[in-house]
């Protein structure tokens, strides 16, 4: 466990091509409004910009550290590792590319294992589960660990009568992985669902960019709904949408702000009002018994299932 | 046989499927809810929007059963025109909440639940962006999951990605031998992973999308033979497929509600390849 503490990247500004030539990650610029932020104010911000509120990217274990108190999370299932099912390789002539190979890259660009890192923590002493996405391992595409990481934490949830937290960020289902992918999307959705028979809520923030299987499975039907300032949030891509539709996408499109105009979200918390908005949340659930309809729904499922045995 | 064949093999295979699977004149939703139900009562609409037409359901007697069914499907047509007006079975919102609308209408009356997955993949214009096409998708899907009735889908055609999930949660699920079932249509993995929509017949390969895929990725529970291709002896086809489902119904209705729910459950949690260091 405690390597993996020391394995967690510090606060630095994502190495982008457009900021290579700025020595030593002094300034920011921001590729939406283009001004330049100090380094070190850019990091106090949380990753956001000063001039104009736009959020980077945060890597799973950045996201992680902002989110919880200090020392208080603890990884599971780090030893779940993706397979080939498919024996895929795809690409043009000359420039295939099989699953192994890009595993292994993004294996090395991430030094994680996976899409996903689950486990439990703290937030202002609430305790709770949280499951985040790190964009950087290919796209934080959904197969099968991305899947079972998350039925597994839903169901320790249930067990320990905790709260969930997901923080979302994936272009959709891993084509890779196939149809086992698509199947993820009711994996996680029913474990979810167990979560919330037993009157434990389920937390959702979406954050910048959220796609395809992952907005049209569990991350959508939360009880709570929320998304990051900008973030763009939808089912189809908007270069498919163009194509398809030779139409141009109006101003603003799928950004959170359109996606809470348009009734899909329930709010949109900056990241500096994320840890409190979080907290006021589990204070307000915090009043609910879960344990006992925890039992309940075991020993039915039990009885049922003794019943014709 | 070399590796280079057997890759050129499979290729063929799987695009000619997805070439069958498209054959206009294969049976759609209302052909099979034609010849396998009577006294079908269509319902409409998602009492919010509009009737999508590219998605059709309602209530009906299953024939060579005394049941009422309700049956949801979706909806391509058999020609241009009809197409036109079915958006070649590709749902809008509003059509998959018709579809929740029937799927918890069935739950309160105690009737099972047919579905007919047949959609290259859900629309993906600006105006299904702006109605939630993705929250509406994710309510199906958690519905079906927690559905307190026998659920049994069959893919008839092409079961593409997150709209044909959409109807695709039950706790059986059968397949037609010359049916589809993909993560993403094989276009629109072409146009991803090769930035190339033409290279279509290699995406289908390499994703493996054949009925014998699907059962031997623990997908889908049966496959239902086509001694003859569907569009080629609709009738028969549909035959097949009816006898499967009453097949799968009988089974299903024996079981107690909570032993459902709870084999449905571990059913879809069980999906997936993983190993443990």
């Amino acid at each position: 466990m405690r390597e993996l503490f020391r394995r967690q990247p510090r606060f630095t500004p994502a190495a982008e091509a457009e900021n290579a030539e700025v020595p030593d990650n002094l300034f920011f610029k921001c590729p939406q409004c283009k001004e330049l932020n100090y380094g070190k104010e850019f990091q106090e911000a949380l990753r956001v910009c000063q001039s104009c509120g736009y959020h980077a990217p945060l890597s799973a274990h950045e996201r992680l550290t902002l989110l919880l108190d200090a020392g208080t999370f603890r990884e599971w299932d780090t030893g779940l590792r993706p397979e080939d099912p498919l024996g895929f390789v795809a690409g043009p002539p000359g420039k295939e590319e099989s699953y192994r190979a890009k595993l292994d890259s993004a294996r090395r660009k991430t030094n994680l294992q996976e899409a996903v890192v689950s486990g439990e923590g703290r937030i202002n002493d609430h305790p709770l589960v949280v499951v985040v996405c790190d964009f950087g391992f290919m796209g934080a595409s959904m197969g099968s660990v991305y899947g079972e990481k998350l039925a597994r934490a839903a169901e320790r949830a249930v067990e320990r009568g905790l709260p969930l937290l997901t923080v979302s960020a994936s272009g959709g289902a891993r084509m890779q992985e196939g149809i086992l992918s698509l199947m993820q999307m009711a994996k996680t959705t029913a474990a979810l669902g167990r979560l919330g028979r037993t009157r434990l809520p389920h937390l959702s923030l979406l954050v910048d960019p959220c796609y395809g299987g992952v907005t049209a499975s569990y991350a959508t039907v939360a009880d709570i709904v929320m998304a990051e300032p900008g973030a763009r949030i939808g089912f189809a891509g908007q270069s498919v949408i163009e194509q398809i539709t030779r139409q141009k996408l109006p101003e603003g499109f799928q950004r959170a702000e359109f996606q809470l105009e348009h009734g899909m979200l329930d709010l949109i918390v900056p990241r500096r009002e994320l840890r409190d908005t979080l907290t006021t949340l589990l204070r307000h659930y915090g009043g609910a018994s879960p344990k006992i309809t925890t039992v309940t729904v075991e020993a039915r499922e039990a009885q049922a299932l003794e019943v014709r045995s | 046989m070399s590796t280079t064949s057997q890759t050129a093999r499979a290729t063929l295979d799987a695009w000619a499927r997805v070439q069958l699977a498209r054959q206009a004149e294969r049976p759609h939703t209302l052909d099979y809810i034609g010849d396998l139900c009577s006294d079908f009562i269509e319902l409409h609409g998602d009492r919010a929007f509009r009737d999508d037409p590219a998605i059709v359901g309602g209530i009906a007697r299953l024939r060579g059963t005394d049941r009422t069914i309700a049956v949801v499907g979706h909806q391509k047509g058999s020609n241009t025109k009809e197409n036109l007006r079915r958006h070649f079975g590709m749902a809008h919102p509003e059509g998959f909440r018709k579809a929740r609308r029937i799927m918890r209408h069935a739950e309160k009356f105690g009737l099972p639940l047919l579905t007919f997955l047949d959609i290259p993949g859900a629309d993906p214009g600006i105006a299904s962006e702006e109605r939630g096409q993705g929250t509406a998708i994710a309510e199906c899907i958690q519905t079906l999951t927690e559905l307190r009735v026998p659920i049994v889908a069959t893919v008839i055609g092409e079961g593409g990605s997150g709209g044909a999930l959409a109807l695709g949660v039950a706790d059986k699920v059968l397949m037609l031998e010359n049916a589809v079932y993909a993560v993403a249509s094989p276009d629109a993995a072409a146009s991803i992973l090769w930035k190339d929509a033409k290279q279509a017949p290699a995406a289908a390969a390499a994703m493996r999308i054949t009925a014998n895929d699907a059962l031997q990725l623990g997908v889908i529970d049966r496959i239902v033979p086509e001694p003859t291709p569907a569009h080629e002896d609709p009738h028969a086809a549909i035959r097949a497929v009816g006898e499967a489902i009453r097949e799968a119904l009988d089974r299903l209705i024996a079981l107690e509600t909570e032993e459902l729910l709870a084999a449905r459950y571990h059913k879809f949690r069980a999906i997936g390849q993983w190993r443990e260091e």
